[in-house]
């Protein structure tokens, strides 16, 4: 495993441009009739960036609701296990609602209400991004339905029926793999044709421009609040900071305060499922040969593709990092060497969930576990007095069904 | 162009709405995917359709991902991607269809990723040798057109804009200046697929378009019916029927023959 090499840090700050690319990725790739409503969503974030009513209130509901800031763990029985880098651990996972989901559901909901757009769709995969927005909808008196892949909600249950008694619908995907990129087509399609009266609320850094950055500064408080809470507590940055990445919303949210810093590491860890020679699995960024740059969903990034360029279907045994593309921002990271990656497999994050919950009393969500299972490859390479920050991303409740049937006969 | 009695491509595309300006109609052009319901069946009914007197073809080339589309061109595409088809099978059946006759002009209609992975540039040169005419894309406007714009001018094809009922007066001004061919207006905000009334705003919207452009006008998305056929005379230039035309595909080349017939019939 190599370390990334480092990049003048203003070479990965100016980003997206006027028109929503970060270097090569990115842009805007959709029918005609979303044009439209993605210029009038850009000028409407515009706007309601600059206005300091709109801020305000973003911002009171984050401490008042979502519980923010949430606290920085140092994770002192997991770092002396591990017998090297000390560790810590955002807790995303205390966020209302159980993950860091929930930071752009209400400033995206929040922006639907000031536009006056009443019904919401959105997309969901692990559940999380759901749930996040079936809460802010029923907070805000929006009304609200799910697309979610039928696989998922059979593997995600808890959310569904959270989201049932959060007021939304949620409408089961039979279409493709019946897991996020179906959903995501689904809510594309009803979009196109409730576009006048529909806001589209998409879950991650990924999709047409403006969507990524959207994604990305509503999440960027995580590193903004981690940043801090490091000095505060360490006395100092961090020598790296790790993240899982699906579409690569957590991961943006955490990294983005740290892109100045050209002494901290940047690490997003893929799906890796049965291992990248197994063709199960979402590592975008590790399968040479089926991740390749194309165009899904609007943007221009990383996509597993067989050679015809037919999307390819993906495995994780985590639904929230079960997606053939990867949010553009994160190619981009990847191509100036700003940020590494690399990928957990299945067991390695089940090793990894097992390993938290038992030295720190945390049970994170599968997806989270695969950021854990990269802090147990990399710890013990490293100095005592380094010192790793990981985001954990979302809470495991939602994964019982999912780990007891794997570890069922051990327990 | 590749012969003096051969006409292809962008000037093909201009003929065809000439002839049917001539005959004072709109031009009739279905939408057919490759391998649906098996590439044999396919490219009889499209032959068929050719044979039936309709104008003009959009060629359908799968993905697995076709956002734009209703349920019964996804369950179609799916079908074809399962029977094999692949972009360089869908410029084997347009070589094919010429070799049989076929003269009327064919756009091959797609989604972005598909081509990308076959290479633009390879793309617009072997779709030029297979004698197609032109593109379709639906994932692609213009603010993302500009190098595959360029690679198809060169080669004299059409690349295919579309407008929306959503699209606003600058837009419309936008896609009329870039426009080679058509302007391939969606008739209402959603998917593909057959509607039972077409929307009571869409001579509104052809007269905002036409205020602003000289270029051919087809009107797309939810027609199925002679009746809604008929309403597209003198209301547009051509007008594009799929979904039910694939529905027909799946009882065979005589409900795709009968249903052009009827289509055709009433212009």
């Amino acid at each position: 495993m190599t370390q990334p090499s480092k990049t003048p840090a203003s070479a990965a700050v100016n980003v997206p441009d006027e028109r929503g690319y970060y270097g090569e990725f990115g842009g805007r790739f959709v029918p005609e009739t979303l044009v439209p409503a993605l210029d009038e969503l850009e000028q409407a974030y515009r706007a309601a960036l600059n206005d300091p009513a709109f801020m305000a209130r973003f911002a009171d509901l984050q401490t008042t609701y979502t519980g923010r800031p949430t606290p920085l763990t140092h994770a002192r029985r997991l770092s002396e296990h591990l017998g090297g880098a000390q560790i810590y651990l955002k807790r995303e996972d205390l966020a209302h609602t159980g993950a860091h989901k929930i930071n752009n559901a209400l400033g995206q909901a929040l922006l639907a209400q000031r536009m006056g757009k009443k019904r919401i769709v959105a997309e969901t995969g692990a559940g999380q991004h759901g749930v996040a927005s079936a809460t802010a909808c029923a907070l805000l008196g929006l009304e609200c339905h799910v697309y979610m892949g039928s696989v998922d909600m059979a593997r995600q249950r808890p959310n569904v029926f959270r989201m049932k008694l959060l007021g939304a619908e949620v409408i089961p995907v039979e279409s493709g793999s019946k897991t996020l990129k179906d959903a995501i087509n689904e809510a594309i399609r009803d979009w196109v044709t409730n576009v006048r009266t529909t806001y589209y609320l998409l879950g991650s850094a990924l999709g047409p421009h403006p969507y990524p950055l959207m994604v990305r500064d509503f999440q960027s408080v995580i590193g903004i609040e981690a940043r801090q809470q490091m000095l505060d507590q360490a006395g100092r940055l961090p020598d790296t900071c790790i993240a899982c990445v699906g579409g690569g919303s957590n991961a943006i949210g955490l990294f983005h305060a740290f892109r100045g810093d050209d002494q901290v590491d940047l690490i997003g860890v893929e799906a890796g499922g049965h291992g990248v020679n197994s063709g199960e699995h979402a590592a975008r960024f590790a399968d040479p040969e089926r991740g390749r740059p194309g165009v899904l969903h609007g943007t221009r990034s990383f996509v597993l593709q067989d050679a015809d360029g037919q999307i390819m279907n993906t495995h994780s045994v985590s639904a929230g990092l079960d997606y053939a593309s990867v949010g553009p921002e994160h190619a981009y990271l990847r191509q100036m060497e700003r940020a590494f990656y690399t990928l957990a497999t299945d067991d390695e994050a089940l090793a990894a969930f097992k390993l938290l919950c038992e030295l720190e009393g945390i049970i994170p969500a599968l997806e989270s576990s695969h950021a854990v299972a990269e802090v147990i490859k990399r710890a013990p390479t490293m100095p005592k007095d380094a010192i790793i920050l990981v985001n954990l991303s979302g809470r495991g409740d939602k994964d019982l069904d999912t780990v007891m049937q794997v570890f069922g006969d051990q327990q | 162009m590749t012969d003096s009695t051969i006409i292809t491509g962008l000037t093909a595309v201009d003929q065809m709405f000439a002839a049917a300006r001539a005959q004072d109609r709109a031009a009739f052009m279905p939408y057919y995917p490759v391998g649906y319901p098996d590439y044999d069946a396919s490219l009889a009914a499209i032959m068929a359709m050719a044979e039936a007197g309709v104008d003009g073809f959009e060629i359908g080339i799968p993905f697995s991902d076709p956002l734009a589309d209703g349920p019964v061109i996804q369950v179609a595409t799916q079908k074809a991607l399962e029977n094999g088809i692949t972009v360089r099978r869908c410029l084997d059946a347009v070589r094919e269809l010429r070799g049989r006759g076929l003269r009327q002009p064919m756009l091959l209609m797609g989604y972005l990723n598909p081509l990308l992975a076959y290479g633009l540039e390879k793309l617009v040169s072997d779709a030029q040798s297979a004698g197609a005419d032109g593109f379709i894309i639906p994932d692609l406007p213009p603010e993302e057109a500009a190098s595959f714009e360029a690679l198809c001018a060169q080669a004299s094809l059409a690349l295919i804009f579309f407008l929306a009922p959503t699209s606003s007066p600058d837009r419309i001004a936008l896609v009329g200046q870039r426009a080679r061919g058509f302007i391939y207006l969606v008739s209402v905000t959603g998917v593909t697929g057959a509607r039972a009334a077409l929307p009571p705003d869409l001579p509104d919207f052809i007269a905002r378009v036409r205020a602003q452009t000289d270029q051919p006008l087809v009107v797309g998305f939810g027609i199925s019916q002679p009746e809604q056929a008929r309403a597209m005379d003198g209301l547009t230039d051509g007008f594009i029927v799929g979904s039910a035309l694939v529905k027909a595909g799946a009882a065979g080349t005589d409900a795709v023959r009968d249903l052009v017939a009827r289509l055709r019939g009433v212009l």
